[in-house]
């Protein structure tokens, strides 16, 4: 995994644009791990299934992917490894080199093998080989890694000299250098991590789970730096619970989990609707049922996330589409919540996780810090009969933090009058429920609309939520050079429900197709359920993969021209 | 001045009469007055059940979450704002049920606050199921032919999982109870309080009368701090039974202790404006 990280780094560094995808199973270590690196001049926002260079560590891995090989495409691998006469197209350049010979001479023989096929692979594109020693260093360096850098680089040296010593250049895939804006390689669980950290997120909590583990570590890394509060509980249930207990207390906050551990949270997502907390949750999906396959992706959770615990009570619910999309979407719901009081849910993916792409740095003019009607000691003093829960236009309460004088009153989440005193009557039920629903009206007007990409004017609407934003977009650039122009509807604040919008494009749609990572079409359903408008054709995906452009592409295409 | 009147609310407690939770809501504001503290500088969090009302009718911060749940919400608090004083209340079907890991949990992290449960052998609320607490053969409307199962120890627990004062007292004897309080508030780290409250309607085996003839209050011979003693002490039961401090253990670091980013000051008084994440975004460069 880290061969790969490296490559992409050494890309970007060139100033070439990388989209890259991991595929691991459930396993600590072996089974048939990828690292997919995708390398373009131009802006990239999807992985492809296509290979042009396959760097094969066992034989494995070109029995399963010689398929995905392009036309004149290459196999490194270990010379060792005999290749049986036919199997594979005769179109594909073979690349025999002694990467477990030159290993075991190095250092450690499974470890070092990557590092010869890294140079190989850098050798074949004609890229900067002190590109690569550089980021190498960076990447072992420290004061430890000094000796394994050195190891690495030179057991890079040696299959990249291997190869310009035994091959003629005949691969035909070259990269170069290009000069371009500094970018980040950056997966969407940093991005949003990152914009936690600037939104003034002080309290993070978390179980382990993927796909969200990397992001508790991520935050973990820099708790000291910032000071932050990192905790890893003993379950997802004290996962919410504690930090509501921190925002109750003042604390910005923060959880993360995926779908099981969700579940186990349900309960306490409805206590803080009821008290009125605000909390930010990510719900990083994955395919479900139950474990269901815990290291791949899926958007099926959407429903559930929607609709989660027992009763009524304001949420707002955001499904970002790429790294840039989580930075700006994360920072806006630590604002939400706070202004609001109310849980917010942010919902991304294994896929948008943990894939990197490159990015320029993320702008954070406009981005500001909202905290919303926390009161002062001041305001509490001059306020006779502080009423926590005090019915207003927006719904939204003074809210006192314990701590200040003339604060006091219980948060709860059983139905309460003004004050936080638990009150069953009929008229008071129906003045709180109201209050607390009523907020939603006024989150619904400053929420952005959903976005339109491609030709606008266009009648045929491909409509997305979340992740599947990048290959639907790449889709759509297939789509424009067959002659089919199509516009994209993309879903990112889903609740409260931007159904004016929705049912505006699709009734100047002739056609409209709604592509989605789960078997139900549960947004289907949603668009449905607000607007009363029917998607006509569904492209769905349930396989445990994220769209590749080209399925959405053929699906459309096919209807379209009717082949 | 604050004496136990500046806790009143305006609402009465409405526990049946003859409930043991009263005595504890006397004792809790008794302590708090002693204490000297003022009523927003304490924060209640409770659960759910009869004992988890308690906040309601102690005029000070409160929060009355899920049943189980009180005590990682009171973490939470507590590493937001330390400087709080918090206390912990729920019942034993809260507390040793529903929420038995969190209990195990906070013991071992020392996080400084005191839990009170209100242990009366019964769920009350949901009116009359048996309990963790229940002794076996209890009848209850969820076992009419007698609980088959052995109580569990709360004392011993609580011990073994590193909590760093552990105690019994009684809602029969407020005033030897608020003393246990006052001393939880005052250690520092996790105070554990097994409070027996008879529950006059729901249990009717260990009543005011089966308490009174057993209970005794342990004396200044006994030394809470011998670890090996005081588990001894946790087991003791049947005819005699102790109350007062089981176990106390001064000086482990506490979570708060424990947590660097909020040695300068409380989390919530941290600046939130112009932090700088140019250095996150250049390291992905
Ligand atoms: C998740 C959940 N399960 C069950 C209940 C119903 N319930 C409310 S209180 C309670 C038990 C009450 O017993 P205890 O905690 O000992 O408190 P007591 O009423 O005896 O003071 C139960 C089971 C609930 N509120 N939430």
């Amino acid at each position: 995994m880290t061969a790969g990280y490296i490559f992409s780094k050494v890309c970007a560094r060139g100033g070439l644009n990388v989209f890259t995808a991991t595929e691991y199973p459930s396993l600590i270590r072996g089974g048939h791990n990828i690292y997919h690196v995708r390398v373009e001049e131009r802006e990239l926002t999807s992985p492809i299934v296509l290979v042009d260079l396959l760097v094969a560590l066992n034989k494995e891995t070109i029995d399963l992917h010689k398929g995905e090989l392009t036309h004149g495409g290459a196999i490194v691998y270990d010379e060792g490894t005999k290749l049986g006469e036919g199997e594979v197209r005769p179109d594909v350049l073979l690349y025999p080199i002694p990467l477990q010979k030159y290993a075991r001479e190095i250092g450690e023989a499974n470890v070092m093998m990557n590092s010869v096929a890294l140079g190989a692979s850098v050798a074949l594109v004609d890229y900067d080989f002190d590109l690569l020693a550089r980021v190498m260093r960076e990447t072992f360096g420290g004061k430890k890694g000094e000796e394994i850098a050195d190891a690495n680089t030179k057991a890079a040296r040696a299959g990249y000299d291997y190869i310009r010593e035994h091959f003629k250049p005949t691969f035909g895939h070259r990269l170069r250098r290009v000069e371009a804006l500094r970018r980040m390689l950056i997966n969407g669980n940093e991005a949003m991590a990152i914009a936690a950290i600037r939104a003034g997120c002080k309290f993070f909590t978390a179980y382990p789970m993927t796909p969200i583990s990397s992001l508790l570590q991520y935050m973990a890394a820099n708790g000291r730096a910032y000071n932050i509060v990192v905790k890893q509980p003993e379950d997802e249930i004290s996962v919410i619970n504690t930090a509501a207990g921190a925002s109750f207390a003042g604390a910005r906050s923060m959880v993360a989990t995926s779908g099981g551990g969700f579940s186990l949270m349900v309960e306490a997502l409805g206590m803080i609707g009821g008290a009125e907390v605000p909390l930010v949750i990510l719900e990083g999906q994955r395919p479900g049922p139950s474990t269901g396959m815990p290291t791949w992706t899926e958007q099926g959770d959407l429903k559930f996330v929607l609709s989660a615990s027992q009763g009524e009570f304001p949420r707002v619910v955001i499904a970002p589409g790429d790294p840039a999309e989580c930075f700006h979407t994360t920072m806006d719901a630590f604002n939400i919540a706070d202004k609001y009081q109310l849980p917010v849910i942010l919902v991304s993916d294994k896929y948008l996780a943990e894939s990197a792409r490159t990015m320029v740095p993320f702008d954070e003019r406009g981005v500001g810090i909202e905290r919303g009607a926390i009161a002062t000691e001041d305001v509490l003093a001059a306020t006779k009969d502080y009423r926590r829960y005090r019915p207003t236009d927006s719904g939204v309460s003074l809210r006192s933090l314990p701590g200040q004088r003339g604060g006091e009153h219980v948060a709860t989440g059983e139905e309460h009058d003004e004050y936080g005193n638990l009150e069953e009557d009929a008229e008071n039920r129906r003045r709180q429920m109201d209050k607390r629903m009523r907020k939603l009206e006024y989150v619904a007007r400053e929420l952005p609309e959903p976005k339109v990409y491609g030709a606008g004017d266009s009648d045929i609407t491909i409509v997305g939520w979340g992740s599947t934003k990048g290959p639907i977009l790449e889709a759509m650039r297939y789509l424009e050079a067959d002659g089919i122009r199509a516009r994209f509807l993309h879903l990112v604040y889903l609740s409260p429900f931007p159904a004016a919008k929705v049912a505006q494009v699709l009734d100047s749609s002739r056609a409209s197709f709604m592509v989605e990572n789960n078997k139900t079409a549960q947004m289907a359903g949603v668009i449905r359920e607000y607007t009363g408008r029917k998607v006509q054709h569904n492209i769905l995906k349930y396989d445990g993969r994220p769209f590749y452009p080209h399925e959405i592409y053929d699906a459309v295409r096919r209807t379209i021209h009717g082949h | 001045m604050v004496t136990k009147e500046t806790f009143d609310t305006k609402l009465s407690p409405h526990w049946c009469p003859g409930c043991g939770d009263y005595g504890a809501w006397r004792a809790t504001k008794m302590a708090l007055a002693s204490l000297g503290l003022e009523p927003h500088q304490v924060l209640i969090v409770s659960g759910i059940g009869n004992a988890g009302k308690m906040p309601h009718w102690v005029r000070t911060y409160g929060f009355h979450g899920l049943h189980g749940r009180p005590l990682p919400v009171a973490q939470g608090a507590k590493l937001a704002n330390h400087e709080l004083t918090v206390l912990v209340v729920g019942g034993d079907g809260d507390g040793y049920g529903e929420g038995m890991s969190h209990f195990i949990h906070a013991c071992r992290r020392n996080s400084d606050m005191t839990y009170m449960i209100l242990n009366n052998g019964v769920y009350a609320l949901t009116t009359g199921q048996v309990s963790p607490t229940s002794e076996k053969g209890f009848v209850s409307k969820s076992t009419p032919e007698g609980s088959p199962e052995t109580p569990i120890n709360p004392l011993v627990l609580a011990i073994a999982a590193g909590a760093t004062f552990v105690a019994r007292g009684y809602t029969g004897k407020t005033e030897h109870l608020a003393k246990l309080i006052v001393e939880g508030v005052r250690h520092r780290g996790f105070a554990f309080l097994d409070v027996f409250q008879p529950c006059v309607v729901f249990n009717k085996v260990n009543t005011y009368k089966w308490y009174n003839e057993r209970v005794y209050t342990l004396g200044k011979e006994y030394d809470p701090t011998d670890r090996a003693r005081a588990f001894q002490k946790a087991y003791e039961w049947g005819d005699r039974i102790p109350l007062g401090v089981i176990y106390r253990e001064e000086g482990k670091p506490t979570m708060e202790d424990e947590t660097p980013q909020i040695a300068k000051g409380p989390l919530v008084r941290q600046p939130l404006k112009g932090i700088d994440i140019k250095p996150l975004m250049e390291q992905l460069l």
